[in-house]
């Protein structure tokens, strides 16, 4: 099963580069936001309750991965659903290859992917005069939240891609994709969101995430929020490839 | 069903031995499929689709790349195996879909209308291809509009009417199951048809039927009828201008185990959509 896993994965992969614009919005558009943000809104720093950091950009990286990624989980499943559209999905599963392979073989691409944003952003915050206060411990926890996070966001975009089966349902829910992140922590401390999206935000993974990224880049390697965000990404990851899984042979069975 | 895409919604079905509702796995290492649409990737390239089909097929890492150059080579794609099937004609794609079904040496192999939109140079291509299987004793399993294609490559023919077998048995079979083979004549300008039914009236199995001047009968042994009823009316000083032989064809048998219905037809009538024949 792992050869035809890592064949999945390279075939993804090597289509993701062949459709550059399917890849280049996942950092094009975030890097937009992020610098319409930080143009901005840069002031809200000096909110009461926003925590002390040398640079808006610090803050807002974080944010800018974990869109990024949100948006890598919609591609893939944009791409999953071109595939069951196009039919090439029913030669996969025609062919005797487990069907959990099937479904790896599109969140192993999509880990790679995440790195590959996960490097993007941390560059671009470098160049524009972001630090990364924890270091190269700092860095290799925002690329293991990040990765485990980009992973889960591609089961995601499996499981709604073998339910809706059409690329352009796929697409339909971008906008939610939004919705889900600015009732995060993601973009604003908890402290200066009202009431009921703190409540909301305390519990979306998504605050998770983005705090466990944002720790070690704007501030320090300060272990809980590390390990939440770990904890987070891996949740969301299982929960979110379990349930594909189940959708992939729900599929055949209704078929 | 039978390539376990679909969950069988009664009854039962093997394929190579193996019940396609409790053993799918073992029906798929046996089969391979070419599906109506050939679904290729068309950024990947033809190389690539068929050695990636090959790693899904289990095939080992050291064979992946000569056992798919040697499929490719196969279905006359050499040249064209480093471009990406999106550049490919129809034909082309139906090949190299043709390659990836072969890849692990199926036992049977499931061709959905593998013609359907070819050109007459591709068809014929794939029929041989077809063919060249059958007799290295591969079962071919097709489903065809064309009847031709069906009356070329089949040695079992089923006759699917809506959902259901209508007919089965070998084409001609089935084609000697709807009638006999005809002889239509057409006489020399001015002879007397009268006379001449007169005449082969003995040869056919009804008594022949005329209409203008061309004679028509209804043949007991086939083409070995021929000959007796040519010399007859020579010797009854009649002479032939034209001569056709005409066998029963599978559209016949289609047309007569169908009952000539459109798909759809009796659907629509039920629901009052399509107007019975006017009166």
């Amino acid at each position: 099963m792992r050869r035809a896993v890592v064949a999945l994965a390279r075939r993804t992969l090597v289509n993701a580069l062949r459709r550059p614009q399917f890849l280049a919005p996942l950092v094009v558009f975030p890097s937009l936001f992020l610098a319409v943000n930080v143009g901005g809104l840069g002031a809200t720093r000096g909110l009461r309750g926003f925590p002390q950091v040398d640079g808006f950009l610090d803050f807002q990286l974080s944010a800018a991965i974990v869109q990024s990624l949100l948006l890598g989980g919609v591609s893939t499943g944009i791409a999953v659903a071109l595939d069951i559209e196009g039919g090439f999905f029913d030669r996969l599963v025609a062919s005797p290859t487990p069907r959990v392979a099937i479904v790896l073989g599109r969140v192993l691409a999509a880990s790679v992917i995440a790195a590959f944003q996960v490097t993007y952003f941390l560059v671009l915050g470098l160049v524009f005069g972001a630090s990364i206060k924890g270091g190269p411990l700092g860095v290799l926890c925002v690329y293991a939240i990040g990765i485990v996070a980009g992973t889960g966001f591609g089961a995601i975009g499996v499981l709604i891609a073998l339910r809706a089966r059409s690329a352009s349902t796929v697409q339909g829910i971008f906008p939610l994709v939004f919705v889900v992140l600015f009732i995060s922590s993601a973009f604003f401390p908890l402290d200066l969101l009202s009431s009921p999206a703190d409540v909301i935000a305390r519990y979306n993974p998504l605050s998770f995430i983005a705090n466990g990224m944002r720790q070690p880049i704007a501030f320090s390697n300060a272990v809980a929020p590390v390990i939440e965000g770990l904890l987070a990404a891996a949740g969301v990851t299982v929960a979110a490839v379990g349930l594909s899984i189940l959708a992939l042979r729900g599929r055949l069975r209704d078929a | 069903m039978l390539v376990t895409l679909l969950r069988p919604t009664g009854g039962h079905a093997r394929v190579a031995g193996y019940d396609v509702a409790s053993q799918p796995a073992d029906v798929r290492r046996k089969i391979g499929v070419a599906l109506q649409e050939a679904a290729l990737d068309p950024l990947m390239t033809g190389s690539e689709l068929v050695e990636l089909q090959a790693t899904l097929h289990g095939i080992p890492p050291r064979s992946v790349r000569t056992r798919g150059a040697e499929l490719i080579d196969r279905v006359g794609l050499s040249k064209a195996a480093g471009r990406r099937v999106g550049t490919y004609s129809g034909g082309m794609r139906r090949r190299l879909d043709l390659a990836m079904a072969l890849i692990h040496e199926p036992e049977v192999l499931f061709l959905d209308e593998p013609t359907t939109g070819l050109d007459p140079t591709s068809r014929l291509t794939l029929w041989e291809e077809v063919r060249r299987l059958r007799d290295e004793g591969t079962t071919v399993f097709l489903t065809t509009q064309y009847l031709e294609e069906a009356d070329q490559l089949c040695d079992r023919l089923g006759i699917i009417s809506a959902g259901k077998i209508v007919s089965e048995g070998t084409p001609a079979a089935l084609k000697a199951d709807v009638g006999r083979p005809h002889l239509d004549l057409v006489l020399a300008t001015g002879s007397d048809l009268d006379r001449a039914r007169e005449v082969v009236a003995g040869f056919g199995a009804h008594r022949p039927t005329t209409e203008g001047c061309h004679l028509s009968i209804s043949l007991e042994r086939g083409a070995a009828d021929i000959a007796p009823i040519l010399r007859a009316l020579d010797d009854a000083d009649f002479a032939v201008a034209e001569l056709e032989l005409k066998q029963p064809t599978l559209d016949d048998v289609f047309l007569q185990k169908t009952g000539e219905h459109l798909e759809g037809a009796e659907e629509a009538e039920q629901e009052g959509i399509l107007a019975p024949e006017a009166a």
